[in-house]
């Protein structure tokens, strides 16, 4: 069997949006897959050792809400000092409960089975971020590296 | 149920652990040695069709046990 190749890049650094390209990526890879995950922009958040990550229901009217909150907390009081923490540790409860996998345990799977981790070095740079807050073991690249992988990718996801 | 050399309880977890689990310990386990796995994941009964296809592992068995799936998956 030929191996197969999946290229992700990850934007976003929220609770929620962390999980698909760790999800997918630990999943292509007990599968044979050889893959590669780009973090750039808000997704270089899922590459901090320390992942703090939170969730927010303002703008995203798809989010369910327990014991219809959205009924009684309209979309000015999602804004409300308190909510988006209150929202985060809900779902990390929940989550939990229902035996979801960690981000950090997930993350960790994707090392372990050899999912290559690419820091966009432009990213870095533009915020100022310190990479001595990252986890090691990640390259740290630009597009053009991106490109030498996903042009060969059999998938390719914008996450 | 046929016999099997090695268990993994993935009781409780939810995907992809269990697939995550069974690859591991199919990694330790010699070709032709048989896996015995169990689940709670409802998903995981076509999630463990799919990872037999697409890794040439063969799922021998799979059914549903008292609420919990369980399966049999010979190493490759």
């Amino acid at each position: 069997m030929d191996e197969k190749k999946l290229a992700i890049i990850a934007t976003k650094g929220s609770l929620d949006w962390a999980y698909p390209p760790f999800i997918l990526a630990s999943t292509a890879a007990a599968l044979g897959y050889e893959t590669e995950i780009f973090f750039t922009f808000y997704g270089l958040q899922l590459l901090k050792k320390d992942l703090d990550l939170q969730v927010t229901p303002l703008g995203n009217p798809g989010m369910p809400m327990p014991m219809g909150m959205d009924k009684w907390f309209p979309v000015l009081g999602l804004a409300l000092p308190g909510m988006q923490g209150m929202m985060t540790s809900m779902m990390k409860k929940k989550m939990a409960s229902k035996g979801v996998a960690g981000l950090a345990e997930l993350r960790e799977l994707c090392q372990e089975a050899e999912v290559k981790l690419i820091a966009c070095q432009m990213t870095v740079d533009l915020f100022e971020l310190d990479t001595a807050e990252f986890i090691d073991g990640i390259e740290y690249a630009g597009a053009a590296r991106f490109f030498e992988f996903a042009g060969e990718s059999d998938i390719c996801l914008y996450i | 149920m046929a016999d099997f050399d090695q268990e993994l309880d993935a009781s409780g977890l939810n995907c992809p652990l269990p697939i995550l689990r069974a690859k591991k310990t199919l990694n330790g386990m010699e070709s032709g040695q048989v896996l015995h796995i169990i689940a709670t994941d409802p998903g995981s009964v076509k999630d463990f069709e799919a990872f037999a296809n697409q890794t040439g592992n063969e799922l021998m068995e799979s059914k549903e046990v008292g609420g919990k799936f369980e399966f049999l998956i010979k190493k490759a």
